[in-house]
Formats: C-alpha cells, structure tokens, sequence
C-alpha cells in the first residue's frame, strides 16, 4: 500500500467541488432550525370565527379560547379573512430533510497464501458510502487490493461521485476515479471520469456498474452483482460476482483489450449485529487474453482461488 | 416486579434501599400503581387548572436504565380527565433543552391550541410554559402527547379522559384506562438512522432457509421455488409487517413490561370499561382476553352500536373502550400481540393483586399476499392454492371461503362474503340500521367496493411499488387474523350508536395516494414528502368532501386528521361511524368524509411515527372560497 497516497489537496478539492454540486442542485446540507425569536409580546389569540356546521349547543369556542402566551406567533392576526398564520420563524413540523453519512465495509479481509511458489498472503477490501438524503447523495468507494488475477501487486482506487435516485431501485452516479497501482515497486497513477448505475435489480441482487474514461480517453467498465442468502437470520450466505472489461489496452495498468476477468465469491458470515459481521469466504478469480498475458508478464497468477477471513461492517 | 420509574434527581439524592423505593412509589403513573395495588381508583389530574411539566427524566424497565422525556415524571403521563362544556386550562412548562409541544390527540379546538410547533403554533421553549385553553366540546377517551421532533417516543403521552354531560348508553362498575406503548432503549434517532441505511434492519423473521425447506416439503419443490422467486422478482418481502420489532422494543401496558405485569383489579360480576389506547411509536397491535367477550361500546372516543368481539386490532393513536363481564373469581391475561408476532405486551385483570394467568402463545408470523400488493389482475391459475403456502395465496379464501381477490371476476353477492363469514354469525344485538338495506345496496355505499386501477402515475423513485388494483377491505380482519375462529372486529363492525347532523353527499373528493420506499425508508404522500409538497391541501370551509386514500404501500397506515372528524365510509349509511385516525390497509382503498367546520391549518400525518418524521405528512389549510 506503499502507493496509494494520492495527494490529499486533490481529494479535498474533490469534495468540494461535489459539495458544491449537491448545494447547487437546491439541497441544504445541514437542516437544524434556527431558534425562532421570541420577542413577541403576549398576545391575546382570539379563535380563528365561529362555527355554524357544530351543532350549536358550544358557543364558547368562538370567544372563550384566549392564550396567554410567553411564546406564540406574533404575525396572528383575527379574523378569517386574513391570511393564516405564516410560520416562517417557526420550526418545521417534521425534519425529513435530514442527511446522514453511511459507510459500508461490504469486503475487509485477509487472505492466507495458498502455498505454491506464486502464493502470497494478501488483503482486499471494498467500502462505499454516502452521504447525503434520500435523493441527492454524496457517495465515495474504494476498492483495494494486492495481487489478483485481474492486477498484479498493489492496486487502490478511490471514487467521488454525485448520486441521484432517478429511477425507482436506481442511482445514477458521476465523478471522478483515481487509480494508482504499484508494479515491480513503481507507482503509476492516473484518473478516470465514472458514470455508473447502482441499485437493486429484480430478484434481490445489489447492482453496481460503472463505465471508466480515463485521461487519455481509454474506455473500461465493471458491473459487480451481489445477493444475499439466508440460511438463518443471522448467518447469511454473500455471493458476489464482479467483472472488469475494457475498450483499449492499457499496459500499464494490466488491462488488455476486451473482458479483463471474472471473479466469483461467496462469503459466509454471522451478523452478531446488523453492523458487524465476521465471515469466511472463497473467491474464484480469473483473468482473460490480453490481460491474463500481462498478468503473468508481471509475475502475478492469472487464474487463482482463494480463501478469505474478514469482516462486513457498517456505520 | 417493581413499578419501573425512577427520577435521576431523586435517585441522585436518595441513595438508600427505602429511599429508593419511596422514590419508585412517588414517581410511577398513579393509575398504574393504584391499580396495581388497590383496585379502583385511577388518580386523574382534573379541575379547571391543569398543570404539566415536561422534563428528562431516568426510565428504568427490567433492570435497566434510559434517559426518557415524560410528563409530571411519569410514562405515560398522568391521566387527564375533564367533563364535557368545561373550559379546560392546560399550563405545560418545558423543563428540557429543547422546545417541546403537547398536542391534545382527537380534540376539536382552536387551531393555535392544537399544539404541532411548525403548524399551529413556534412550540413551547425551554423554560417557557404555554397555557393550552379550550372549550371542551366532545366526550370518550381520547390523549395527548407530544408533537415535537421524537419527543412522543421517548415517554411523552398519555391518557385523556373526557366525561360527557349525558348519561352514557352503556353501563359499568369499573373502569381502567389500558394504554399500550413500545419502548427502545435505542433513542429515536438510532431508530430511524438505522432504517434509512438497512430498511430490514429490525426484521428478525424473514425467510430463511429452514423455512424454504420446510415450504418445499408442503408445497413441493417448483410452487416453492416459484414462490420465492416472485418475491425476490420483485424486490419486495413477504414478512414485512413492522419496521421496529420486538428485536428492540418492550412492549409496555401502563408503562409496564410484560414482567411487570401490570394488574386492573375487579369483583366478579362486575362490568368493566377497559379504555384501549395504542400510544405506540410504530406497534399494531391484536388485544384479546382470553375467556372474555368484549363488547366494544367507543371507538376514537366515540359512541358505537355495540359489538362483542374475541379480538380486535388497534393501530398507533386509535383508541378502544371495551367493556368486559368477568364472572369467575380468578385472574384474566389482557394479551396484546403486536401484528409482526415479534412480542406483546401484558397485564392482567385479577381479583386481587399478585395473580396472573396464562399467557396465550404467540401465533406465527404472518405473510404478505399477492393481494397486499394490489396484484388483482394476476391469474390465480398459476399461483399454488394450499393454505399456509408461504405468502401467495389469499389466506382470506381458503377455509372461509372469504373472498376479495376475486371480485373484479367472480361478480356475486361479494359483499355477503365480507359481512358474514362462515363461522362468524352475526353479531348478537346489532340492530338493523335504517338507511343500509340490503347487501347490495350496502356494498355500493362503500366506496372503492370494486377494485380501482391505479393511474399510470406512479408517484416518482420515492415509491417502491405500486397497487396495481386498489380496493376496499374495511371487511376484512387484517393480515394474520383472517384465519382466526375468533370474532374479530372489522372496520365495517362500527356504527355510530346516532346518526351525526351532517349527512351530505361529499361534493367533492381529494384523493390521496400512501407512497413509500422500504429499502431506503422513504414515506410520502402522493411521493412527496412534507418538504417536498409545500403546498398545503386545500378544503373549502363547510364544504363535505370525501377524501379518499390510495395505499400503494405493502404496509398499514394509521392516518390521523387534527382538527376534523373522518366519517368512515364504511356502508353504515346515516350511521357512518367518525374516527381521529384512520387505519388503511397494503392496496386498500379506503375513503372518509370530512366536513370541513374548522378553519386554520391543521397536520394531517401518518401516525407511525418514524413514517411521520420522513416525511409521511401534510397540513391541511380549511379556508373560505
């Protein structure tokens, strides 16, 4: 992980810049309501009119109903021809505009070596998150890991990326990706735009696929499908299926032309909280043509099984 | 099992084992401990001046402790009575370091006294007392609780007693107020935070594998496979029934756990009047006694033609008055189930303190159909029929015949079917009202009798699904009672006891559509939330409308108007009985009459409360032309 330090002032501009995009799009990040003042003298409130549809038998309601208020609207007026009370210096009834900040750790994990001359121990993980309301968001993934069929060596990204709820299940996210990889002990880097789609598609499966451009107009994608499978409530069976293709070769970053690989997992874990959840698993991992050919140039292993311990944590 | 409240001052000062106890003595809802203690008297604050103090108080249940907002230092809050023509004087002093509210649940009163921060009024500052004052125009049991932020969850409610000028229809020797609540040690916050990150967060009975292989036994190896492909197709859970379970929640009776047991003491022979009021945050709840009948004489407070039922639901705010002929000297189990199965909430009626009597078993968690999704138009052909199949079929059919999926098809008597099942007679002592006629005059009274089809409008990302074909089901029991051989009040079961002076037609209609997004627990109205919406829904003063709700949920929703009654459309012609809060039913279309007699602004809402805060509310603006 020698390389992964991208610089911190791009992140940071990163941000702001998608903060800025959320607030443009007429979203207020922080919903706390302003004290209301409460200069207003004690006002005497008379009921709003008399009502002739109840049966008459009350009359008290039309003058009787007199507040003696140390706090109270000062714009009140009588009469029911004035308009109502504006409750602009009131609180709002209900706060359903709150944001919140999510993080998921769907894949923390080590990964013994599995003996052979090619076997390293190794550790992978894959966090996402948001934060924002329920249809603008704010969303950042990473993905990181070291020596896979796919990548030799080390190989971290990160994504910034706006999110909105279009479709009933979906997101549409755009941003930007950095990638950096070591290899034989160098660092490269270089950053992507993404436009993705993430949601639930039919029958339960987490859906999230994503479309690179990187700066020199090199065209990749990535679709991953992930479900879960109840074997009781709390031990729960993940399989998850990822694929990396690509339009262009990009020898330096191990990527050849066409599907890249396919990987398979499932990933067997016990919830001892809905937030926390250790497990074991098994990945299936391999890479194709052009690529599988890198891979081995670079010393890594284009077709390999692993097995994994980690955790699944959420907050 | 000791009372449970405990006030941190009073624990801080008093360190001693008895100083410790006279502090639980002082501080637990006096109805509770009297009851508990010596049968009768239920303490009730009453008089001209009321006073209320809100504050932050240490709520301690089964051993352990919490930080809880509450009334006069107890959960719930003390029991209000005042007589019908008073004029009541309310002060409530904010003692927290946030604003607070009380609002007076199912009153009709001056808009500015109805107490929603935002909408009637800024809301009560710290420090600051407000004096509610209002004629008191109705009787029946009714509450109050707290309208601001998560306030209501976190021990501000309680009871609301109103009695009338008349002599009531019905008579009793004895009367207890039963209040359910839900509590979490979790604050409110945490509760809805978690929601909005995993919307099956606290659901702990989904289907797992044992279940699947347990259907493949019963239904076989392709109508199962089938079965659960067609949930997981459509993204949706059959064992959805309650967002907040009993994964969390304690399910309180008077503020007491079901350890606690909380004890209405009675003489054989005498009649009691048991005042149900669901005060829960997110918990429907199914009350029965075993070995009693209840005669349910008030709904929302007001007076019904009294119907004897084993069992009846009740959503959060609905309120019940039940009145129960315990003869045998021995103790009773006030069982209240919530919907989900998660867990109940207990007490007992008994001669005397100290007895209790068998706890029922929980039933089985119930399963969503097709028809809680407003799939009408599906073909039964390809659907397995055995009963229990594991949420496919229409529980309602099978044994009873019942029938509502069929309507749009199988065009006879319907109706018939929805008013006397097989097995359940007719209840005893229900006079025939004039003005509802025969069956089939009945059935045209109900709107929404007749499946709808949903507009092509589908309210937008914010709403997950859409009931395709939406219908009335004031008939029906409700999900996981429809097999019962109980007698089970049904909506269509209530008749005022008099007609009420306004009997127009509705001139208009508004209709409203229930929306909301389980997985990222998103809850509207029309799939906009309060924000979102701005506008308000206009009535027209002293015009009658019909408003009529569309749930497109796979959920129930308790709605609550403020200000107005709804007049149940339910086919009881002149008898149309009026509620505060409305439950509606997954795909049901349920319609209400309101005459608009009070103008301001008041809150309309879903009265689930983690609903509510997401955005499950609208105001009403009653106002001329």
């Amino acid at each position: 992980m020698n390389g992964t330090g991208f610089p911190a002032r791009f992140s940071a501009s990163l941000l702001a810049a998608a903060l800025g995009f959320l607030l443009g799009d007429g979203i207020v990040v922080t919903v706390i309501a302003a004290p209301p003042s409460i200069e207003s003298p004690m006002t005497p409130i008379k009921s709003m009119v008399t009502d002739p549809i109840a049966s008459g038998k009350v009359s008290a309601g039309s003058t009787a109903s007199k507040a003696s208020v140390t706090v109270g609207p000062s714009a009140m007026q009588e009469g029911r021809q004035s308009k109502f009370p504006s409750p602009g210096d009131w609180p709002a009834p209900v706060n359903d505009q709150e944001h919140r900040l999510f993080t998921l750790v769907d894949v923390l994990e080590y990964r013994p070596s599995t003996g052979g001359s090619q076997g390293q121990e190794d550790y992978r993980w894959d966090v996402e998150g948001w934060y924002g309301g329920d249809y603008n968001r704010l969303w950042f993934k990473s993905e990181g890991q070291k020596d896979t069929a796919f990548k030799a060596d080390y190989d971290v990204d990160f994504q910034l990326l706006y999110g909105r709820f279009i479709q009933k299940h979906y997101d549409f996210q755009i941003g930007p990706r950095v990638e950096t990889q070591t290899f034989r002990g160098r660092n490269v880097t270089r950053g992507l735009g993404v436009i993705g789609i993430e949601g639930l598609v039919p029958y339960n499966y987490e859906f999230e696929s994503a479309l690179f451009i990187d700066q020199n107009g090199a065209v990749s994608a990535r679709l991953s499908l992930t479900k879960d499978l109840l074997l009781t409530q709390r031990l729960i069976l993940q399989t998850r299926f990822e694929t990396n293709a690509a339009v262009q070769r990009v020898e330096k970053f191990t990527t050849g032309s066409g599907l890249n690989n396919l990987e398979f997992g499932v990933r067997l874990r016990y919830e001892i909280r809905r937030e926390f959840a250790p497990y074991v698993g098994i990945s299936l991992d391999r890479s194709f043509g052009e690529t599988a050919t890198f891979v081995s140039q670079e010393g890594g292993n284009p077709s390999q099984i692993r097995f994994a311990v980690g955790v699944r944590a959420w907050f | 099992m000791k009372p449970n409240l405990i006030s941190r001052r009073l624990l801080l000062k008093r360190t001693g084992a008895l100083g410790l106890l006279a502090a639980v003595e002082r501080l637990v809802p006096a109805y509770a401990l009297t009851s508990a203690t010596n049968a009768g008297s239920q303490t009730p604050l009453s008089g001209e001046i009321i006073d209320l103090t809100i504050s932050e108080q240490l709520f301690r249940l089964d051993g352990r402790t919490a930080p809880a907002v509450t009334i006069n230092g107890t959960i719930p809050g003390p029991v209000i009575r005042l007589q019908e023509g008073q004029q009541a004087t309310l002060r409530v002093t904010n003692r927290l370091e946030e604003s607070t509210s009380i609002h007076w649940h199912g009153l009709l009163l001056p808009p500015n006294m109805d107490g929603v921060p935002g909408v009637s009024f800024a809301g009560i500052e710290p420090g600051a007392t407000f004096t509610y004052t209002y004629p008191v125009r109705q009787s029946g049991t009714y509450w109050y609780h707290s309208h601001s932020g998560m306030q209501e969850q976190s021990g501000v409610y309680g009871p609301m007693i109103i009695d009338p000028i008349k002599p009531e229809p019905f008579r009793y020797e004895r009367e207890y107020v039963v209040m359910l609540s839900d509590w979490s040690f979790e604050s409110p916050e945490v509760l809805l935070s978690n929601l909005k990150k995993q919307g099956s967060y606290y659901n702990f009975q989904k289907r797992a594998a044992g279940e699947f292989f347990t259907d493949v036994r019963r239904m076989g190896f392709w109508p199962a496979i089938q079965n659960y492909l067609m949930w997981d197709q459509m993204r949706m859970d059959p064992t959805d029934f309650a967002d907040v379970t009993g994964y969390t929640y304690t399910y309180l009776m008077n503020g007491l756990s079901p350890a606690g047991n909380w004890t209405g003491v009675f003489r054989p022979g005498e009649r009691v009047r048991l005042r149900f009021i669901d005060a829960a945050a997110m918990t429907f709840y199914d009350v029965r006694i075993p070995g009693l009948k209840m005669t349910v004489v008030q709904v929302d407070g007001q007076n019904v033609q009294p119907v004897v039922v084993d069992e009846f639901r009740m959503g959060p705010a609905e309120t019940y008055d039940v009145i129960v002929k315990p003869v045998e000297d021995r103790a009773y189990t006030i069982f209240a189930e919530t919907m989900d199965r998660s867990g109940y909430a207990r007490g007992t009626l008994a001669t005397r303190a100290g007895m209790s009597a068998e706890i029922p078993e929980r039933r089985p968690r119930p399963l969503r159909t097709m028809e809680d999704m407003g799939m009408e138009g599906m073909d039964m052909g390809n659907m397995p029929k055995t009963s229990h199949d594991g949420g496919m079929t229409m529980p309602g059919m099978e044994p009873s015949g019942d029938i509502q999926k069929m309507e749009p098809f199988d065009d006879h008597s319907s109706a018939e079917h929805r008013q006397h099942r097989p097995g359940i007679p007719p209840t005893p002592g229900m006079p025939d009202m004039p003005g509802m006629g025969t069956v089939d005059q009945r059935r045209s009274t109900i709107p929404g009798a007749e499946p709808v089809k949903h507009s092509p409008d589908d309210h937008g990302p914010g709403n997950q699904t859409v009931a395709e074909y939406s219908q009335n089901r004031m008939g029906e029991a409700g999900r996981g009672l429809e097999d019962s051989d109980r007698r089970v009040l049904l909506y269509t079961d209530l008749k005022s006891l008099a007609p009420y002076p306004d009997q127009r037609e509705p001139e208009r209609e508004i209709e409203l559509h229930l929306t909301g997004q389980m997985t990222r627990y998103m809850w509207s109205f029309d799939g906009k939330t309060y924000s979102e919406a701005r506008e308000p829904i206009h009535f027209r003063y002293g015009e009658r409308l019909r408003l009529t709700f569309v749930n497109d949920t796979m959920m129930e929703h308790p709605l609550h108007l403020h200000g107005m009654w709804m007049h149940l459309e339910n086919g009881a012609g002149a008898y149309l009985p009026r509620k505060h809060t409305v439950v509606a039913k997954p795909a049901e279309r349920l319609s209400v009459a309101v005459t608009a007699d009070a103008p301001g602004r008041w809150a309309f809402h879903c009265h689930l409360l983690l609903h509510m805060e997401a955005g499950m509310f609208r105001v009403v603006e009653v106002s001329e032309q």
